[in-house]
């Protein structure tokens, strides 16, 4: 018999701390979409196969989908809902339009994410190295030369490269 | 005001997608949800013995289990081309019996998605297992004629072509081989069931909202005017979200038994299994060919695989009737029952491998005859529709081949296979034609100008990605000479005006017309109001004087004479005016309609280790009018990585003993990823239609897959010397 008594849990998503009851098998993606209600971050296999779920944690892209929620507490963890600041987008988000960087959109919001993680991690100039960065993010669409276009010329507005 | 078609504008759904925004039908937020977690067969053929649900009912938050035992009657829908179909025809949880791997057997339904994936897991199944039949090849003499799939011509003759290919001084002959593939899209299939009274409205990601509606209350038992299906953001689809699967009636049985909302979202895994795949193919093709290069006989035949219940046809020799003037043509096939689930459309169903064999048939003739491949197409280029003899509605293929091969350096190419080289690597450069036939569906839309100025223009369909809400806006907004931000479409959902499946590449032409035909018809509307009112500056003004722009309708080169819409609304005391319309297509059977276009590509290949990489794709096509040129070049471009898949990565395994699929992830099923992607260059051929229907659109969705599969394996022959007849060409197949 698994144990499936909730746990207390504090989350803090986006600045904001959310207070979780939740059974210990719920993924960070799961309390994410299901708990709290942001269903910005997807899921599309839930094995930590397709980049869909990424998030930020502390700065640094993860799948969410391949991690228990209980295991961060006390991190900061940001979603695509935090990307834009009101009616501004995101250099990434208007970028992702303006290249079409997307078709049907579900694979997007993991994209977005990660390409935002790859420019703080320091983003390789070269075409062909964003796309290996960014082979973590299937996109069956296949928006793929948008996305590198996008994330090239966000790239490319950044102060000091 | 400019007009903004055929311009690249932007998504008009961009916004909502890039910040999360955009709500997809598993998300939709919904009171005291249930999670419904689907069990599946873990055998291909046999019947359930034993089936034990008194651990699992115990097990803390299940709310109920179904199965076959205690499950409501369900009606069976026949599958695919029939109002209201299903994937396939076989009502969930009906009786024992297991016709293929993955099957529905059950449903856990929980207070968490983890309770109900527990639960579903502890469900005990005792099955009486049969031999399952798993291999194509081997069950071929179980294969059955077919005369016609739907309304689609399989079995064709003209003249005589297997005396024609007997006595041709040139043949090829040669047999193609495409495995099973499934279609992927990034959101799993999602579907929430609420019942209020009888009424049921399910929240479902599908490509066709009407036909769920029909199909689910058909198979439910109650009249179709109970439900409501809604769709308004879904995660890509290509074929799979076509159809009625068990989960959407299975999530609507338990919210009806347990009395309340029940959703249920497939794992990648059961995707594998619940919702259809593209059949895989063995196809032979016969070319015979005088010394000059023209084509005296062509025969495509071959077997394709279907289920033990079902009838579905990969139709893969819908091409080979449609590309080259040959006197003398025969098409056949056949399909072979196995248990496996019903096959289903997917992204152009057999124009894209059927294409890959006629045109890897094209190329090793050009070899054979020391001809440039172009050039042999072009001595074959057919003028009319080879099969039936009627003039095309309009066809480019000829300047397709031109721009591309120019865009390329075809000129560049040296012809013998391996004598281009890049340092170690072998270069090889290759191209084919693609060609998809247009569809054009019956479809309704309202068109409304309120009060504010601002438009609403409504038309049931879907928007799976293709650009579909954007193209309406644009077609509405220079109708009525708004601008595109003023317009806002609705759709996805079955209390709108009645629309088509999204299939076919039709979308664009057939809800573009009537929304084309409605917009058109509220501005008339305006008009007649302002020409009756002599309070009106354009009091009197015959229609044909009478121009539309900045939100205005005012007399033809004298803009001053003219009002606002809001202004004509006002004077009228209206909330609104508006105005629908019905387009069917027209039955204009003097044209033979299709897009076409053709595919250029150069390869890499590492002689040692087989490894292909693409290193630029060229691409020109001819689709009528393009209605946005950034929505319809991703179409090509993400169709033709489709078929980068297709040609080197996809391919889903079966094992054969026990018919389960041993790849049922996006670990080993190999989508094609950024990193195989190389530049890809769409160029559009300009073409003005007037054939096809009243905004000249033949399709962009689906011709983008047929031609690039063909060229890849072309540009490896040429890289290689290497003719692989079948997919994907994997490093094991070059070494
Ligand atoms: S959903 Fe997390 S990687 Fe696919
Ligand atoms: S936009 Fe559809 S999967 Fe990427």
């Amino acid at each position: 018999m698994v144990n499936s008594d909730n746990l207390n849990l504090l989350l803090k998503v986006n600045g904001t701390q959310h207070t979780l009851q939740i059974d210990p098998r719920v993924t960070l993606l799961d309390a994410l979409r299901e708990k709290i209600g942001l269903t910005g971050t997807k899921k599309g296999c839930d094995r930590g196969q397709c980049g869909a779920c990424t998030v930020l944690v502390d700065g640094r892209r993860i799948n969410s989908c391949l991690t228990l929620a209980v295991m961060y507490q006390e991190t900061e963890i940001t979603t695509i809902e935090e990307l834009a600041k009101g009616d501004e987008l995101h250099p990434m988000q208007a970028a992702f339009i303006k290249h079409d960087g997307f078709q049907c959109g579900y694979c997007t919001p993991g994209q977005i994410m990660s390409a935002v993680g790859l420019l703080a991690e320091g983003c390789p100039s070269d075409d062909a190295e964003i796309k290996e960065c960014m082979s973590g993010n299937i996109c069956r669409c296949s928006a793929y030369p948008g996305i590198v276009a996008a994330i090239q010329e966000v790239r490319q507005m950044q102060p000091n490269l | 005001m400019n007009k903004t078609i055929g311009k690249p504008i932007n998504r008009v759904d961009g916004r909502l997608k890039v910040t999360g925004e955009a709500k997809y039908s598993g998300e939709i937020p919904l009171e005291n949800i249930a999670y419904g977690v689907i069990i599946t067969s873990t055998i291909a053929r046999g019947r359930i013995k034993h089936i034990n649900t008194s651990v699992a009912e115990k097990s803390p938050g299940v709310i109920g289990i179904i199965t076959h035992l205690d499950a409501p009657k369900l009606y069976a829908r026949p599958n695919f081309g029939h109002e209201g179909a299903a994937g396939e025809k076989l009502a969930p949880l009906q009786n024992s019996t297991i016709y293929y791997s993955g099957q529905a057997i059950g449903v856990a339904i929980a207070d968490t998605l983890e309770r109900a994936t527990y639960a579903a897991s502890l469900v005990k199944v005792d099955y009486v297992v049969e031999t399952p039949l798993t291999e194509m090849g081997k069950e071929r003499d179980r294969a059955y004629p077919i005369e016609k799939f739907v309304e689609f011509t399989v079995e064709f003759a003209l003249g005589d072509a297997d005396a024609e290919f007997a006595k041709a001084e040139v043949k090829i002959e040669a047999t193609y081989t495409t495995p099973t593939e499934h279609h992927n899209p990034m959101e799993p299939h999602a579907t929430a069931a609420v019942w209020e009274g009888e009424n049921l409205t399910v929240y479902d990601s599908t490509q066709y909202i009407f036909g769920m509606r029909e199909g689910l209350a058909k198979m439910l038992g109650i009249p179709h005017a109970n439900v409501r299906v809604l769709c308004k953001f879904i995660g890509g689809s290509f074929g799979c979200k076509y159809g009625l699967w068990a989960h959407t009636p299975l999530a609507a049985i338990a919210a009806r038994q347990f009395r309340r909302p029940v959703k249920i979202v497939l794992t990648r895994e059961q995707m594998f299994g619940l919702v259809g795949h593209r059949s895989e193919t063995e196809q032979q093709i016969k070319l015979g060919a005088t010394p000059e290069g023209r084509l005296t006989a062509l025969i495509h035949q071959g077997i394709s695989q279907t289920s033990i219940f079902d009838e579905f046809v990969e139709t893969f020799t819908t091409t080979s009737r449609t590309m080259y003037a040959v006197p003398n043509l025969r098409t056949a096939q056949s399909v072979v029952p196995l248990n496996k689930g019903t096959p289903t459309i997917m992204r152009a169903p057999g124009e894209s491998v059927g294409t890959f064999a006629l045109e890897s048939a094209m190329d090793e003739l050009a070899w054979a005859l020391k001809l440039d491949p172009i050039e042999l197409r072009l001595r074959n280029y057919a003028e009319v529709h080879p099969a039936r003899q009627v003039p095309w509605s309009s066809k480019s293929l000829k300047e397709c081949y031109a721009l591309a091969a120019e865009k390329f350096g075809w000129s560049r190419r040296t012809p013998e296979p391996g004598s281009m080289r890049d340092d170690r690597y072998l270069i090889g450069m290759g191209m084919a034609s693609a060609c998809f036939p247009m569809e054009h569906f019956p479809a309704s839309a309202i068109a409304r100008i309120f009060a504010d100025g601002s438009v609403v223009v409504q038309s049931g369909s879907q928007e799976i990605g293709t650009g579909t809400a954007t193209v309406m806006a644009q077609l509405t907004a220079d109708m009525l000479g708004v601008p595109v931000e003023k317009v806002r479409f609705e759709f996805g959902d079955t209390e709108l005006a009645r629309s088509p499946g999204t299939v076919g590449s039709g979308t664009a032409a057939s809800v573009g017309t009537a929304v084309h035909g409605a917009a058109k018809a509220v501005r008339a509307k305006v008009v007649a109001l302002a020409q009756k009112d002599p309070n009106s500056p354009l009091y009197g003004v015959p229609e044909p004087d009478i121009e539309t722009s900045q939100e205005r309708i005012f007399v033809k080169n004298n803009s001053a004479k003219g009002e606002t819409y809001q202004a004509v609304l006002a004077r009228h005391n209206l909330e609104y005016i508006d105005a629908n319309f019905d387009a069917k297509p027209e039955e204009e059977e003097e044209f033979a309609k299709c897009s076409f276009g053709a595919h250029f590509v150069e390869v890499r290949v590492d002689p040692e280790l087989g490894e292909v990489r693409l290193t630029r794709v060229v691409g020109a096509f001819a689709a009528g009018r393009i209605l946005n040129e950034k929505t319809a070049r991703s179409q090509i471009s993400g169709a033709t990585i489709m078929g980068i898949g297709m040609a080197l990565h996809e391919e889903t395994i079966t094992d054969p003993h026990t018919g389960r699929i041993v790849n049922d992830n996006l670990a080993e099923y190999h989508l094609p990823v950024n990193a195989d992607i190389p530049p890809i260059d769409i160029y559009f051929i300009d073409e003005v239609d007037t054939h096809v229907n009243p905004i000249g659109v033949k399709g962009a969705g689906e011709v983008g897959i047929t031609g690039i599969i063909a060229a890849i394996a072309n540009a490896i022959y040429h890289a290689t010397g290497k003719r692989i007849r079948d997919l994907p060409i994997t490093p094991d197949k070059l070494l």
